[in-house]
């Protein structure tokens, strides 16, 4: 179990408990968190679910897989924190998560 | 604006028209009234991680039950609209009539089913719902011989998850190749090979006969060949579910008929995914689509009309397929007189095909080449004419096969 921070483009903040072996995309949905699509569910298919992984967190990810950087490669406003979120499987060591939506996934 | 939406059908289309009303600002009543008895799901993994076991029935939900209530949709699941009263308004269901001021048909597709002697027996399935894939699993042990019916994407999909998991695999498909209907033969002739190396085995240009045992099916006669099965699957194709449109009067040609709105012959009705046929301009002509981005982009769009903010529809189409540690991804629509190129090298299990159809980009086949189902997309929309000796050259980025 993990508590995260999910913050709109907008700003608003959501901080939600999510279970360990969901995606960080799927703590999201299944919260009713707004900003994450995920329109693939999850497959990597599709880079709808991209957020802005809080700078203090970088070091605690998963590394990307070619998959996932090559699709990101081709979303909008990428940055170095950028990751998809289907894509980071949560455990009790990313308790505290911040992670941020970019304004708009398509 | 207070208006009350009844949606029928409670698939991905569905789902995502309630949700885009809502964001679009819809402020009165919306109503899904869907057949099965799930919340809305994601159908892609019920041949891929949901059949293999390592997705959860909750993790299928596109939103979590709370969803619906926390956002004033209704949910009638189980119940299946049986007729369209147009002109009163209304559609009919066995729980009694359900009043609307617009609708949204999200009614989807179901299987074709086999029409041989003894394709109605105990062990012979289909997969298209959660309900499907739950008889199926307990047939998948090791060392049993599955024999599937048809060399589509679900069928590669299904053959896939057995084959990994130790059964014995035979897929019998009528064409002469696999994914004969949807891809070029540089692709079928790569996932052949790649499913063969796992085991399987495969029959083309089938002529098939279904042997009865007294009570399930014990032999398959293909081509003379008899293969003893212990259980078959059938994933010849998909119909769309349009008869309720057909019997109401609305235009129907192999599909609900929809404009760039999404809007039916009846301008209080619309429909979106599985279930209609659209002019699409990538195919140059009327098409229905069966994948999840037609149901999501159309439920949008739908969604925009009846709050008032009309767009017209005009996405790439895209489709995805998960088999073994490959992920296959395409952008646009084949055609198989379309020019193909390749760039990069089959062996390798990282390329992609193009097609190119009078010197434009019309679809791509990537398998795990996320730059080029990418790039690819974005090129297909603009229409763009590309050089194919560039294109085929891996060593110039995608960004700039264009320039």
């Amino acid at each position: 179990m993990a508590k995260i921070t999910y913050i709109e483009s907008n700003g608003k903040e959501h901080v939600v408990e999510v279970a360990d072996g969901l995606s960080v995309m799927e703590g999201a949905v299944k919260n009713l968190v707004p900003g994450i699509d995920a329109d693939c569910g999850g497959a990597c298919a599709c880079a709808t679910c991209h957020v802005y992984v809080d700078e203090k967190w970088l070091s605690k990810m998963p590394p990307k897989q070619d998959m996932e950087q090559t699709m990101l490669d081709f979303a909008n406003d990428v940055h170095d924190n950028s990751r998809l979120s289907c894509q980071i499987k949560v455990s009790a060591a990313l308790d505290g998560l911040v992670v941020r939506m970019p304004k708009s996934q398509h | 604006m207070a208006d009350h939406v009844v949606i029928v059908g409670g698939g991905q289309a569905a789902a995502q028209a309630a949700a885009s009303l809502r964001s679009e600002g819809h402020a009165g009543a919306i109503t899904i009234i869907g057949e099965e008895i799930h919340p809305p799901y994601q159908r892609p993994p019920l041949s891929k991680k949901y059949l293999s076991g390592e997705l959860a029935e909750d993790r299928l939900f596109i939103k979590p039950p709370e969803f619906y209530e926390a956002s004033g949709i209704g949910l009638k699941l189980g119940v299946t609209a049986t007729a369209i009263d147009r002109s009163g308004k209304r559609v009919a269901t066995p729980k009694g009539d359900v009043a609307y001021d617009r609708l949204i048909l999200a009614t989807g597709s179901h299987v074709r089913r086999l029409n041989l002697k003894g394709s109605s027996l105990a062990n012979v399935f289909y997969l298209r719902s959660i309900a499907d894939v739950d008889l199926i699993r307990p047939h998948f042990e090791k060392g049993k011989h599955l024999v599937i019916i048809g060399a589509g994407y679900i069928g590669l999909e299904v053959a896939a998850v057995a084959a990994t998991r130790g059964l014995k695999v035979s897929v019998v498909e009528i064409a002469s190749r696999c994914l004969a209907r949807v891809t070029s033969p540089v692709i079928s002739s790569f996932f052949d090979g790649v499913h063969r190396k796992a085991g399987v085995h495969f029959h083309y240009d089938a002529r098939l006969e279904i042997f009865e045992g007294h009570d399930r099916v014990e032999d398959v006669l293909v081509n003379g060949e008899k293969l003893n099965a212990d259980f078959v699957i059938a994933g010849i194709g998909i119909l769309p579910s349009d008869h309720l449109a057909r019997d109401a009067g609305l235009t129907v040609e192999n599909g609900i008929v929809v404009d760039e709105f999404g809007r039916t012959s009846d301008p209080d009705i619309y429909a979106a995914g599985d279930c209609t046929v659209h002019f699409n301009p990538f195919a140059g002509r009327k098409v229905r689509l069966e994948s999840v981005q037609n149901a999501i982009d159309q439920a949008k769009i739908v969604a925009a009309a009846i709050t008032g903010k009309p767009k017209s529809y005009a996405e790439v189409p895209w489709f995805w397929s998960d088999q073994y540690d490959l992920k296959l991804q395409t952008a646009g629509l084949f055609s198989p007189t379309d020019q193909v190129v390749l760039r990069g090298d089959p062996a390798t299990a990282k390329f992609a095909a193009f097609y190119l159809r009078d010197g434009v980009l019309a679809a791509v086949d990537a398998i795990n080449a996320a730059p080029e189902f990418m790039m690819g997309k974005l090129l297909i929309a603009k229409g763009a004419r590309l050089d194919p000796a560039r294109l085929a050259d891996p060593a110039i980025p995608m960004k700039n096969v264009a320039t």
